[in-house]
């Protein structure tokens, strides 16, 4: 799994590719999140669109990143989910609990000021 | 590996190399069982999260500890075997990940997506650990045979 990051207008898009599993892939978005809020960012927006699959710890640390940025006071939402993502989401109740785009600048305009 | 007619079998050790075979097994097999995308996509991720139990939660990564997965391509389904050599699993213990309480929590859902995705689960306490089998029924073809056996 990759991630890189970027700024648009004070949201922090973090482009994700690849798995988001038990492993390597899971542990990228819990290092790059933290790594964010040590930094102050607390607006953060995660693009899903290149991500192939996400399993039962990856949806942990999606969870786990939204709480934990809430937690700070800060807002993540999730950006351009692919149907498997968004079937997965779905069947876990998830799809409500986290703010879901599908433009992202649509998206970057939701957050808070 | 063992292959005997439809029937794959692996002894694997504790690790994520086997839980990542599991699943790339499960995809195979899947494929050439004529299962649609979807479905194949269902059958190796409900393959991957009970490996992952199986090497995390059941033998927690022991090196000692052995992981037995079998594949059976049957006419009506794809029978899938996993056990572990753990403490056992109480499946009345896991909490229901669907509940309002447990929404937000960073674990627990992997017994919850196996059995949304597979028709048919069965645990079965070993001695020791516990071995899951899980099935999925090939469209179409379960029909067929009831009709012959008629």
């Amino acid at each position: 799994m990759k991630a890189s990051t970027r700024q648009v207008d004070g949201v922090t898009v973090v482009d994700l590719s690849g798995r988001i599993t038990l492993g390597e892939g899971s542990v990228v978005l819990r290092d790059t999140v933290r790594d964010l809020i040590g930094k102050g960012d607390k607006r953060i927006l995660l693009n899903l669109g290149d991500v192939t699959y996400i399993d039962s710890s990856g949806i942990g640390e999606l969870v786990s990143a939204f709480t934990t940025v809430r937690n700070q006071g800060g807002e993540l939402k999730l950006l351009k989910l692919t149907k498997k993502v968004h079937d997965l989401l779905q069947i876990t109740k998830l799809y409500t609990v986290f703010d879901v785009k599908d433009d992202e600048t649509q998206a970057i305009a939701s957050f808070k000021k | 590996m063992k292959i005997a007619g439809n029937r794959v079998s692996y002894t694997l050790d504790s690790t994520l190399e086997s839980v990542n075979r599991a699943e790339q097994t499960a995809e195979s097999m899947a494929a050439k069982a004529g299962f649609s995308d979807d479905d194949r996509h269902r059958i190796s991720m409900a393959v991957r999260e009970a490996a992952v139990n199986a090497v995390l939660h059941g033998n927690a990564y022991d090196p000692s500890k052995k992981v037995r997965v079998a594949f059976e391509n049957t006419r009506d389904a794809l029978v899938i075997t996993i056990a572990d050599e753990g403490p056992g699993l109480c499946e009345q213990d896991v909490p229901d990940p669907l509940a309002p309480e447990n929404l937000l929590k960073q674990s627990g859902r992997g017994i919850f997506l196996i059995r949304s995705f597979m028709d048919e689960v069965r645990f079965r306490p070993l001695e020791p650990g516990t071995e899951i089998t899980l099935i999925k029924h090939v469209p179409g073809n379960s029909r067929e045979h009831t009709e012959e056996a008629k």
